[in-house]
């Protein structure tokens, strides 16, 4: 509880506030007019909410997200995908950007295939609602998908998407980071390759200071080998 | 319980079997995260006991008929292995494993912030690999480690801890012998942060002055020994990398240090800020 974004890491039950000056965020709850954390995190304190930023969890969906999923059944007219969540993710036919006939599913997508979709709608109940009809959603038909955990999404995208960006720049690949935890790189295979060590290299020190610093460093010494050779 | 024998469980000097005091625990060691294929784990060593916990979950919950459209589920499951014991157990839940997983998934259920996760289960796994009283205890105190470590939201961590009687004396966690040759057994749960009861057996009998003993002295270990040996495995496990790096700034040259330290776009800006990746 020391200063506001200490690198404390918080038990579930820890204290956050005693005041009635902050608001309850994401990863706490409230008792007794006091905040608590709910989850094994960092605290992070955004206006008058305070947060845990959490180190661990499932990924659950919100109204939004663009994720990368992967499809893994057909019915006569919907898909249901798997977007690395604890609940069932079905695509409608009415949420794809084609006229799909009923019962001609398979001829569109079929199970196996991986998709860039955005989470339309989850009502409270946790029922997802898909669609790929939107500007940048489709069929992924190339590239490699890799998964970490959905908790360290942020940090591979880095402040206002500098982390990303110095990626692709640095790695010459096209990168979509899904808020699932899933990412889907393209491009040569030596290029692909040395992203997914960057991004394992995130992953592993992702509560860390100056991890763009490092992830530079370890991205250009591995350019100057290239070149050397 | 129950069982006869010469056994001498407090001597002249007031010192147990083992040689602990009527007030002391055994040794506990406790891991945070070590299965890497479950979402949460921890290895716990109480004494002789010995605890793998392991956490999936929330997950969907199949069949759909235990399935509850407003919150979570929570399945635990403990177990012990065949060769947990002398004899040979037969494996598979017997009367016995089945009680404690029921009242372990209730005791977890009173922390868990079930209802943010509606139609899901959260399953919780606790095989006993080596047990020696207290296993009920061990399992729960594992448990709740590993469902943190799993990132699960709850209200709290939950500790086990077990007071009883052996030798006509109150004495703290009872070790094999005093189990069995004993006069009672009071194994309990508690949310260290509220002081709330989660879990709560007697086995054998007490007078009512006993029983607050023993429960005073369950819980005040619990509150004061074991908790804070699971909120250091959790630091510990999470705070592994960050050493590393530290580590990593001693060994470079002092001028290099301060760049290293001088980050912070750690934590991202605001959470609709980073929902977009983009490609391209």
């Amino acid at each position: 509880m020391s200063d506001s974004n200490s690198r404390e890491i918080l038990i579930p039950g820890d204290l956050l506030s005693e005041t009635s000056e902050f608001k309850a965020g994401i990863g706490t709850f409230r008792e007794n007019g006091r905040i608590y954390a709910a989850q094994v995190g960092i605290k992070s304190i955004r206006g008058n909410y305070i947060n845990v930023v959490p180190l661990a969890g499932k990924y659950i969906p919100k109204a939004g997200d663009m994720v990368i999923g992967k499809i893994i059944d057909i019915g006569p007219s919907n898909w249901l995908v798997d977007i690395n969540c604890p609940y069932p993710a079905p695509l409608h036919v009415n949420d794809v950007p084609w006229r799909v006939d009923f019962g001609d599913t398979a001829k569109y997508l079929n199970v196996g295939n991986n998709i860039l979709v955005k989470v339309l709608k989850v009502d409270e109940t946790k029922r997802i609602q898909l669609t790929l009809k939107e500007q940048g959603l489709r069929r992924l038909t190339s590239g490699r998908i890799i998964e970490i955990s959905h908790s360290k999404v942020p940090r591979v995208i880095g402040k206002s998407g500098s982390m990303i960006s110095m990626l692709k720049n640095y790695t010459n690949t096209r990168m979509f980071v899904g808020q699932n935890g899933r990412i889907w790189i393209d491009g040569e295979p030596e290029d692909i390759q040395l992203a997914v060590e960057a991004i394992n290299m995130i992953e592993k020190e992702a509560h860390l200071l100056g991890l763009t610093e490092k992830v530079k460093e370890f991205l250009e010494s591995k350019k100057k080998e290239k070149i050397e050779s | 319980m129950g069982g006869h024998s010469d056994i001498v469980l407090i001597d002249e000097n007031g010192l147990r079997v083992d040689g602990r005091k009527v007030d002391e625990l055994r040794p506990i060691k406790i891991e945070a995260g070590v299965l890497k294929n479950a979402d949460g784990s921890a290895y716990l060593e109480w004494g002789n006991n010995i605890v793998l916990a392991a956490v999936y979950g929330p997950r969907e919950a199949h069949p759909r008929h235990v399935q509850n459209s407003n919150k979570a589920i929570i399945q635990a499951r403990y177990n012990m292995a065949a060769f947990s014991v002398g004899e040979r157990k037969r494996p598979g839940p017997d009367r016995r494993s089945i009680e404690i997983s029921k009242i372990i998934s209730e005791a977890l259920e009173a922390v868990t912030m079930t209802e943010l996760f509606p139609r899901a289960t959260i399953d919780v796994y606790m095989e006993v690999l080596q047990a020696n009283a207290g296993t009920r205890c061990a399992a729960i105190t594992a448990a709740s480690v590993a469902m943190a470590d799993a990132g699960i939201p709850m209200k709290g961590l939950v500790t086990g801890c077990a007071a009883g009687k052996a030798g006509d004396k109150v004495i703290l966690d009872l070790g094999q012998e005093e189990d069995n040759f004993g006069q009672a057994d009071v194994p309990l749960a508690i949310v260290p942060r509220t002081g709330e009861i989660v879990l709560l057996q007697m086995d054998g009998h007490l007078t009512e002055e006993e029983f607050d003993k023993a429960f005073k002295m369950a819980t005040e270990a619990a509150v004061n020994v074991v908790y804070p040996l699971q909120v250091a495995a959790l630091k510990k496990k999470y705070m592994e990398s960050l050493e590393d790096v530290e580590d990593e700034i001693i060994n470079d040259d002092p001028g290099n240090s301060m760049e290293v330290t001088s980050g912070g776009e750690v934590i991202p800006e605001n959470t609709t800020d980073m929902t977009q990746g983009g490609d391209e």
